[in-house]
């Protein structure tokens, strides 16, 4: 058994190349978006804010074997610049939503990503570093998620949205 | 109308048949489910044979609200899907109870954040809360011995006005 050709191998790409550089790394095998994600250095003060990060992985699908790895980070700003992957991994469709979901970051070819995980009508990005805390935007229920002092009480108010 | 006030007239002290009721009641609690979340596993073990829920008439789980009395809330409850849990429960036909299975129905438990309903008390009324998690099957039947006994007291009556949902 031969040794990987790259494993774990970190790279970073300006994030208007990232398209051409993911592409490239397709062509040469690498066929599984292991993850996509991202990280907010906003306490570190980081320009651009944002780092997106693409794990590659090279799959021998007939014998099931690793055959390397890479990790590809591309620093973006909550302006969209990155350029979806969805029709190269067709996974990346939903890993983009979750990044635009929690962190607010876009894709330029994809005027009207939809939220993955928080429904239609939340406001913000809960994984961004400066959403608060303690913020609340339930659907149903009590303002902020006070609670009802007797067990029994029975309140409902309409839809409620962060402000 | 609640069965006691059909079969005895106004006026009638009905507290024979509320203890009647009351006491068949609580032996066939037909519970349903509501299982999002790791608390589930413990209400397998809980209902399976091993500790047996059947012992206590509440082993026959309905999956629809309408057949059900007894909506068991077991896992973490989301804000999305808070309205589904309130619209199911509004769907059960009185007398109805609500059992709180776990820390996270009780009170969020440490999903102290953005997507935790904090407490399901503040969506739906609940008659019984159940710590833990997840709870020992043991403290499952504790609770249930204890909502039986809350049962067996107000006879099953609907004791609440519920208001309507905007
Ligand atoms: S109380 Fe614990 S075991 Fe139960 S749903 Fe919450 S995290 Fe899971």
């Amino acid at each position: 058994m031969s040794a990987p050709a790259t494993q774990g191998e970190r790279r970073e790409i300006p994030a208007a190349d990232a398209r051409a550089g993911l592409e490239a790394l397709k062509a040469e095998g690498f066929n599984v978006l292991v993850d996509l994600t991202c990280v907010d250095y906003l306490a570190q003060k980081r320009a651009p804010r944002f780092d997106v990060v693409y794990r590659l992985m090279k799959l021998d699908a007939a014998e099931g074997r690793d055959l390397g790895r890479v990790e590809i980070h591309c620093a973006a700003d909550a302006q969209p610049v990155l350029r979806s992957v969805r029709d190269l991994w067709p996974v990346a469709d939903w890993l983009e939503r979750e990044v635009w979901d929690m962190f607010g970051v876009g894709f330029i070819d994809r005027p009207d990503i939809k939220r993955l995980l928080m429904y239609e009508t939340f406001v913000g990005h809960p994984l961004r570093k400066d959403y608060p805390i303690a913020k609340r935007q339930p659907l149903i229920g009590p303002k902020s998620g006070e609670k009802a002092d007797s067990p029994s009480f029975n309140i409902l108010k309409p839809t409620v949205v962060g402000e | 109308m609640p069965l006691e006030e059909t079969i005895a007239p106004a006026g009638t002290m009905t507290t024979q048949i509320d203890a009647a009721l009351g006491w068949a009641r609580k032996y066939s609690i037909f519970q349903y489910p509501f299982v999002t979340a790791c608390c589930g596993m413990e209400f397998m073990s809980t209902a399976a044979s091993h500790y047996d829920l059947d012992r206590f008439g509440a082993g026959f789980p309905r999956f629809s609200p309408r057949q059900a009395d007894c909506l068991m809330v077991v896992g973490t409850i989301s804000h999305k899907i808070a309205p589904v849990l309130r619209r199911i429960y509004d769907q059960m036909a009185e007398p109805k109870w609500v059992i709180a299975f776990g820390v996270c129905t009780c009170t969020g438990g440490f999903y102290n954040n953005y997507s935790t309903v904090q407490g399901i008390d503040t969506i739906v009324p609940v008659d019984l809360y159940i710590p833990g998690c997840p709870p020992r099957p043991e403290t499952v039947i504790q609770g249930l011995v204890m909502l039986q006994e809350k049962i067996q007291k107000t006879g099953g009556r609907p004791r609440r006005v519920v208001e309507a949902a905007p």
